[in-house]
């Protein structure tokens, strides 16, 4: 067991004890076999000394032993670290962000608190899962969309103060930015609660975000200032009608246009979130396998550092008939609007494309209920629907012969334009082929991922080997250089692995980082014996800032 | 991982679940359909969408099924094993996701069928 920095082992074991009394022997780990369960199955620290593992876990049921725990850790000065359901796979799973931390966690606090398919909200804990909640909404029939990310098995509360996405509608896509209103336990073991759900008997927790007053609940989300134990959400309701289509154009410059038509669409809210794909490109061969498909000699295109070349690309997409890019949109709503937009679409937006074409997926009337129509939905995550097809990624398939033991994602923000993305391009392909990069599927190919409302991600997967750690130690350092070359163009992740916390918060450099000294100042002041998930963010307490 | 894990468990005994009645009436088996439901049918389900099903196909080349339900040599020490230490990206399990008893479940549940 390897015990947190700064704490001495009759005050851990002390601890222990106290936590055992308010949670009981079942639900306090403490064996190796138990503390194997909460690492990070993707790490790419697997098995190394430096490895970020907890020493303990502590599993409350309600928020009056999260508050109990909490206090108890104050005592002793217990750093602690919060998990919701734990899945934050590719970016640190259920690992704490410095050995030694004890889990809190929050599975347990699963219930269900309010669903409304008028006012159209949720209201949930931490333990919920994306398919606990649309179980609960489906049978009982109510009518309102989940926004999903995904994996299904996440909770919506821990993917949102992750900053997490997801598929649909523009702003619910946003997790964090469609909560209101959230149930908090402080540092010294008080709750709060934010926004109206301050009002004693608010009738309106969780469709108003303010209230009255400073705006705090942005300090909850990837960072330590309190264990969040309830939060709502907004909800859209079930549309009558939805429609995907799919724009396909031929060359690879044409991602400008098809970008600028998209943008217009989108920000006319005419369509859902619009998702692009190549289909000669590693990542989305392997995120829809049924759809893309490989050949051995896209593979030895794909199996260059950086790929290959445009006119390489370019020259097989002809030869197979294939387009560069393509980008499926979806319509929600009645259904004669969503064929008119689709229309629209066609006729005005992108017509100018020379070589355009277009394609009808599917089209479904809501409520969908049916379980073998729901099983041919191509984008399950489209229609809200929660599901692991995700899990192709990695996992042993055609584009895919060796599997890997996970990834962690590489996911700068840039901006929704398609010379910058053709920029950035130029950027990571260069990258890779200079750092000799083979664990990452950088390429020309890579596209936009579209989930953030107004921003892209440049995203790809650094694969993991537990059985390769001197190739895990190149991409650890792979990993920060390109944290700093992203961040020389003026981009930067918006989420990222423990491991990489600090690199990332240091990006944000403005006025001598003043960004993160002012957060460490709030830490110091809420949380002074520094026991709240210390280095969250970038975010240290005193205690460690100094010892560090 | 996955070769020392079918070594390890090529080395135990073959083991049948007894599936015992339970207070509520349920079989072991039974209980561990439920648990196969909740958290292994998303990605171990049958047909397209399901990765753990399509990459164990891939794996086995059709000399065995690639859905875990139709396993005939499944044993209740081989399921604890890969819940508890996962395999590739299949992630382990902890006990306030899967408890003990509910993998005893589960593994009577996907042993039914074997033979030995």
């Amino acid at each position: 067991m390897k015990l947190p920095k700064g704490v001495k082992a009759e005050d851990f074991n002390a601890a222990l004890e106290e936590f055992r009394r308010v949670v009981g022997e079942k639900w306090l780990f403490t064996s190796d076999e138990d503390m194997h369960l909460y690492r990070d199955a993707y790490s790419l620290q697997w098995g190394e000394p430096n490895e970020l593992v907890a020493s303990a876990a502590v599993a409350p049921e309600n928020v009056e032993q999260v508050q109990d725990v909490v206090r108890i850790a104050n005592k002793y000065g217990i750093p602690m670290f919060a998990i919701s359901t734990g899945k934050n796979l590719g970016y640190g799973g259920s690992a704490p962000n410095m050995a030694g931390n004890v889990i809190v966690d929050l599975k347990r606090m699963n219930k269900v608190i309010e669903v409304d398919d008028k006012r159209n909200f949720c209201i949930v804990e931490p333990g919920v899962s994306y398919f606990d909640l649309y179980k609960y909404i489906h049978e009982r029939g109510f009518k309102v969309m989940m926004d999903v990310p995904d994996p299904g098995w996440g909770s919506p509360l821990g993917n949102a103060v992750d900053h997490g996405l997801g598929y649909t509608w523009m702003n619910y896509r946003d997790h964090f930015g469609s909560h209101c209103g959230m149930e908090v336990v402080l540092p010294d073991g008080e709750i709060m609660r934010t926004g109206m759900a301050a009002i004693p008997g608010s009738k309106t927790w969780a469709e108003n975000k303010y209230g009255y007053g400073a705006y705090v609940d942005g300090l909850f989300a990837q960072a330590n200032f309190g264990i969040v134990t309830k939060m709502g959400f907004w909800m859209q309701p079930q549309p009558d009608h939805f429609l995907s289509c799919v724009v396909k154009v031929p060359k690879y410059r044409d991602l400008i246009p098809l970008i600028d038509g998209v943008n217009k669409m989108e920000d006319q809210g005419l369509i859902g979130h619009p998702r692009y794909s190549c289909p000669m490109d590693p990542l989305c061969m392997q995120m829809e396998p049924e759809i893309y498909k490989p050949t051995p000699e896209l593979m030895a295109l794909n199996s260059r550092p950086g790929g290959s070349t445009v006119e390489e690309y370019q020259a097989y997409a002809e030869k197979q008939g294939h387009e560069f890019w393509n980008v499926v949109l979806n319509f929600y709503g009645p259904k004669e609007t969503v064929f008119a937009n689709w229309e629209y679409a066609k006729n005005t937006v992108f017509a100018p494309i020379p070589g355009v074409r277009f394609e009808e997926i599917e089209n479904y009337a809501f409520p969908l209920e049916n379980p073998e129509a729901i099983k041919k939905v191509r984008n399950k995550v489209a229609l809200g629907i929660p599901n692991m097809s995700i899990f192709s990624i990695g996992a042993r398939s055609a584009a895919m012969p060796e599997p890997g033991d996970g990834h962690a994602w590489f996911s700068p923000i840039v901006p929704r334009n398609g010379e910058e993305f053709i920029y950035a391009h130029g950027v990571f392909t260069k990258a890779a082929r200079e750092m000799n990069i083979t664990s990452a599927p950088i390429s020309v190919t890579n596209v936009p991922m579209s989930w953030q409302y107004r921003t892209y991600l440049y995203l790809f997967p650094v694969f993991v080997s537990r059985s390769d750690k001197e190739r895990n130690r190149k991409s650890i350092d792979d990993f920060n250089k390109l944290i700093k070359l992203a961040a020389e163009n003026g981009w930067s992740e918006y989420r990222t692995a423990p491991i990489f916390q600090d690199a990332v918060a240091a990006t944000y450099s403005f006025n001598n980082n003043i960004l993160l000294k002012f957060q460490e100042q709030l830490k110091d002041a809420i949380d002074p014996r520094g026991i709240l998930a210390p280095g969250r963010g970038g975010i240290w307490p005193k205690r460690y800032r100094e010892n560090s | 991982m996955m070769k020392n894990l079918l070594g390890a468990c090529a080395a135990m005994l073959i083991m049948i679940a007894s599936c015992p009645v339970g207070a509520s009436g349920q079989t072991g088996a039974e209980r561990g359909q439920a648990v196969f439901q909740e958290w292994c049918v998303s990605c171990h389900g049958t047909g397209p969408g399901h990765p753990g099903t399509q990459a164990l196909d891939l794996r086995y080349q059709g000399s065995l099924p690639g859905a875990l339900e139709q396993r005939l040599d499944l044993t209740p020490e081989t399921v604890e094993a890969f819940v508890r230490n996962g395999i590739s990206v299949m992630p382990f399990f902890r006990k306030t996701e899967i408890s003990d008893a509910e993998l005893d479940a589960l593994g009577a549940y996907l042993s039914r069928n074997n033979p030995h």
